[in-house]
């Protein structure tokens, strides 16, 4: 255990030497594809609960897809289905974006995340009182200001607790991004389990890394809902 | 009761003496499920490479072997826990393996080349490597010697999870070159419609420190005796010529180490 520790905790972390590798990976595949899924999410959401069909049915079926397929079987059809076809290669700037695997896992990963979220979404959007948009149309807000001023902010409040959720099955799912050659967290453990042979500890190591920054997520999003869903606590506490 | 109990323990000592003495049998581990070094047949046979060689040891040092099949990360903690004598599953003798068991003298080497597109400049320096991306499989030795040897020269060394993925990426123009054995090069790339464009890159890499001495077999520390004769038995095999036969078998490129340390 400590000789793993000794030799490995640079790759762990942050480094194998001569790229990132390890935590600093998976963290930062997590954080730009939930930033990009929650920016692309909420314009979605917004679509999704319209009553134009028109509007409403493609996102459906994006999130129907994505929702609907493992998101190892997305992450191969884009890093490997992609890419083999012709006119991708012969697009620069398709060649240019396909070409690198951490490319592939970041839109992998943003699309997947960003299906689940506006179904989030749009489902709080969904459960928001009649009383509030009959109180908004009354003082004669437009569509854009009453989602502004009154849906969005209550709707995103409420669906903190499912999106939490889906923030740490996201950190877990990161562990598929060596699939795309990522070297990742998991990938490093199974660095050090194939030089090593102490499967335990190669993998007890990655296993406890991601329960820190689980428990880190957790509590990051507990304060946020006793930020932002304060009007939700029973009284006195 | 008492009897009995001294009885038993009696006669565990005379079988384990039994097992120590009289070596008829020798029981080898192996992992089969990496042909064309160990496989096993339609009919659940073991074949391949390892076995025929395997085999010739125990007729040399007249014993019969007893194959024992174990999955590859297992094959160490069972031989020392004496579920079988020795290990003979296309291991590389290393450093580090070498600190938990002994090994015979390297038997073969498996080559190890970079296959790149036909016509194409590339040989396993770092100089005509700069600025290309070599694709290697994750855990392997190629891995490591990649990484030790290039990725810091400004070579994108990439690491994939299996060997297919290595070579679509190669076709598909992701990566200019590939580092792998280079039988396993020819039979899972090279001779198939898909690889008719690639060819090898230059020589085989060599490093005695990464790469090692070669494919050796895997015994416990204590089993001098046993070692001793093992090695004995290869020694002879190289000479009169039986080993180079059996590879030829198997495989297109030379393999048989040619010389003991």
């Amino acid at each position: 255990m400590i000789d793993i520790l000794n030799e490995y905790w640079k790759a762990y972390l942050f480094s194998d030497g001569t790229r990132w590798s390890g935590l600093v990976v998976t963290l930062w595949l997590l954080a730009i594809s939930v930033a990009i899924g929650f920016v692309m999410a909420i314009p979605l959401a917004v679509a999704r609960v319209s009553s134009n069909k028109w509007v409403s049915r493609p996102v459906w079926l994006y999130t129907y897809v994505f929702r609907g397929t493992p998101l190892y079987v997305q992450l191969l059809l884009i890093y490997t289905g992609i890419y083999s076809l012709s006119f991708v290669r012969s697009t620069s700037l398709l060649d240019a974006f396909f070409r690198d695997g951490m490319h592939c896992a970041i839109l992998a990963f943003a699309l997947n995340t960003c299906a689940y979220t506006t179904e989030i979404f749009a489902g709080a959007i969904r459960a928001t009182a009649h009383g509030e948009v009959e109180a908004a149309r009354a003082y004669g807000m437009s569509k854009f200001t009453q989602f502004r001023r009154i849906i969005l902010p209550s709707a995103l409040r409420r669906a903190l607790p499912g999106y939490s959720n889906e923030v740490i099955l996201m950190l877990h799912c990161t562990s598929v991004a060596f699939t795309a050659t990522v070297p990742d967290l998991l990938k490093v453990a199974r660095d050090v389990n194939s030089a090593t042979y102490q499967s335990f500890e190669a993998f007890g190591l990655a296993a406890l890394l991601y329960l820190t920054v689980s428990f880190a997520l957790v509590w990051a999003f507990r304060q946020a809902e006793r930020r932002w869903l304060a009007f939700q606590r029973p009284l006195g506490k | 009761m008492k009897a009995i109990k001294h009885i038993a323990v009696a006669l565990a000592f005379a079988s384990a003496a039994a097992l120590a003495q009289s070596a008829t049998e020798l029981r080898i581990g192996v992992e089969a499920e990496y042909p064309p070094f160990e496989s096993k047949s339609a009919s659940g046979q073991l074949q391949g490479f390892d076995i025929d060689v395997g085999n010739a040891i125990c007729s040399k040092i007249k014993v019969k072997c007893v194959w024992v099949e174990n999955s590859f990360d297992g094959l160490i903690p069972a031989l020392k826990a004496r579920k079988f004598d020795a290990i003979h599953s296309a291991m590389n003798i290393t450093e580090e393996r070498g600190r938990t068991i002994a090994f015979s003298d390297p038997i073969y080497s498996v080559p190890m080349q970079l296959v790149a597109r036909k016509g194409s400049p590339i040989t396993p320096t770092v100089a005509a490597l700069k600025g290309k991306h070599v694709g290697v499989l994750q855990g392997s030795t190629m891995e490591t010697y990649a990484k030790a040897r290039w990725a810091g020269s400004g070579v994108d060394v990439a690491s994939y999870a299996d060997q297919e993925q290595v070579y679509a990426d190669l076709q598909a123009g992701r990566l200019d070159a590939s580092l792998q054995e280079s039988q396993q090069a020819i039979a899972g790339f090279l001779s198939r419609p898909a690889g008719k464009d690639f060819g090898f890159a230059g020589p085989a890499v060599e490093d005695a420190k990464i790469i090692g001495p070669g494919i050796g077999i895997g015994l416990r520390k204590n089993d001098e005796a046993l070692r001793k004769q093992i090695n004995q038995a290869i020694a002879q095999l190289k000479a009169d010529g039986t080993l180079e036969g059996i590879a030829r078998k198997y495989f297109q490129v030379p393999v048989i180490s040619k010389t003991a340390p």
